[in-house]
């Protein structure tokens, strides 16, 4: 099996605190993964685990072919193959739509100025935001300025992308705009791991369900199994979102 | 005891120019070495924040007059003779760094975490995200707070005239010693301190209110 990403046994604490307690977890090329779970049961830690937000304590975490767990590993290698995109969306206030979009291909890939822009035209079509180009973030709703924090991952052509709540912080009439574009990616063969309170995105988008409790991996099957939970606690974690 | 002349009137302006100089100088210098010590503020490495705070610590504690007797004799006694103008710049280039670095390492932390943090996802190095995404958000509330540190300096410009170096206070100290007329000398630098000094408190002030006026919130 081709993992894109791996976790093997992965152990994280915060001082006396265990979040992740030994998750181990493989994930395709091209595969959707939904990650669900109560507040607190580790998801976001996880995640961030991924791309060298937070250091671990033990395990090993492999993604793209680069040992995550290495410390002398170059960050800024890991990290042009996996985009993140926040809750809180996080957009630099001060730079336009299209220099928030263009200053990592060219300050990290060294792309000429006219090429990250049409590379910036190109992601915001991909989010349906080609007239926001010169716009300030301040003067976007929140749907679109996580639309743009979209783009402005793919504009760097990541092979992994990581989802932490992006809709999270959305009026429920601007999420669907967001959700349709993680459609869209993940119908475009991009691997996804999104963390989410969205069970409808889980169930129709996900190839894959993750349920974490307590930062263990609980329960893991298709988007099915959100039908016919098989633990208790994912049952009453179900339960409690209706 | 002589009259008071246009003369006089000119000694008291070039003195006043000094003064411009100096703190001039102190703010270049004084930059510069404000921007390192606040790099090492809020490096990484534990060790550097510490011996950073240290030397904060050990020049804020320090009254700008013991630096300038340092830097001036002190300097003097091992070999160095520095002029006056270059041994006051230097004194409050270390004196500025001190304050400087402080003001500037609040104004970088006060920009989120968020935003370094969206940055090194975007495979930033570490001085792209500061050059490129913490600094120029750092820099605009950094701007008054700088603003009214110098306006401190460019008063405690007049200690550097127990050195010898002659500007505003030190030019009024030797006009009055040979006319005797303290009242109309010092209160002419007084007022020449004032007319330097209030453009710039008054600058301050406004550029911190149209920034709590200009901060928008996202829509
Ligand atoms: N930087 C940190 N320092 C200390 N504790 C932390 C830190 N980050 C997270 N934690 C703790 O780790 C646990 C798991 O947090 P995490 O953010 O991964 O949960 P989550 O599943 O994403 O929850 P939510 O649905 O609320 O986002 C929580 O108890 C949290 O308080
Ligand atoms: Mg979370």
């Amino acid at each position: 099996m081709s993992a894109v990403v791996s976790l093997r046994d992965v152990h994280k604490r915060f001082g006396q605190v265990e979040v992740l307690r030994g998750v181990t977890l493989d994930i395709a090329a091209g595969e959707v993964v939904a990650v669900i779970g109560r507040s607190g049961s580790g998801k976001s830690t996880a995640l961030r685990c991924i791309n060298r937000l937070e250091v671990i304590q033990s395990g090993t975490i492999e993604v793209c072919g680069h040992a995550v767990h290495d410390p002398a590993l170059d960050l800024r290698v890991l990290r042009q193959d996996v985009g993140m995109v926040f809750q809180s969306y996080n957009l630099f206030p001060h730079l336009t739509v299209a220099e928030n979009i263009t200053l990592a291909p060219r300050r990290v890939k060294r792309t000429p100025r006219a090429e990250a822009r049409s590379l910036a035209e190109e992601a915001l079509a991909r989010v349906g935001l080609s007239d926001k180009i010169d716009a300030y973030p301040e003067q976007l709703s929140g749907g679109q300025q996580q639309r743009v924090a979209i783009a402005r991952s793919l504009a760097m052509h990541p092979k992994v992308m990581l989802f932490d709540e992006v809709t999270s912080a959305l009026d429920p009439h601007l999420t669907g705009e967001v959700l349709k574009v993680m459609e869209g990616l993940a119908r475009g063969g991009m691997t996804m791991i999104v963390v989410t309170h969205e069970m409808g995105f889980a169930r129709r988008v996900a190839d894959r369900v993750i349920f974490m409790h307590t930062g263990l991996v609980w329960e893991t099957g298709p988007g099915q199994m959100l039908a016919a939970p098989q633990t208790p606690e994912l049952k009453d974690f179900l339960a409690a979102d209706l | 005891m002589g009259s008071f002349t246009l003369n006089h009137v000119l000694y008291l302006l070039q003195g006043a120019a000094w003064t411009v100089v100096l703190t001039a100088l102190a703010f270049l210098l004084g930059g510069v070495a404000g921007f390192g010590v606040m790099v090492l503020r809020t490096s990484r490495s534990r060790i550097v924040r510490r011996a950073s705070l240290l030397w904060v610590q050990a020049i804020q504690g320090t009254p700008l007059l013991i630096l300038l007797f340092v830097v001036y004799f002190g300097l003097g006694v091992v070999g160095i003779e520095l002029p006056p103008l270059l041994a006051a710049a230097v004194s409050l280039m270390v004196y500025s760094s001190a304050f400087l670095g402080e003001i500037w390492r609040g104004c970088v932390e006060a920009v989120p975490r968020t935003q370094t943090e969206a940055a090194e996802c975007l495979a930033l190095s570490r001085w792209q995200v500061l050059f490129d995404v913490v600094l120029p958000q750092a820099a605009r509330i950094a701007v008054p707070p700088t603003v009214g540190f110098f306006v401190q300096v460019l008063k405690n410009t007049s200690l550097a005239s127990v050195v010898g170096f002659v500007e505003l206070t030190r030019a009024s100290q030797v006009i009055n010693n040979s006319l005797f007329q303290p009242f109309l000398v010092f209160g002419l630098a007084g007022c020449l301190y004032f007319a330097l000094c209030y453009p710039l408190s008054r600058w301050s002030r406004r550029l911190e209110r149209k920034l709590n006026v200009g901060r928008r919130q996202p829509a």
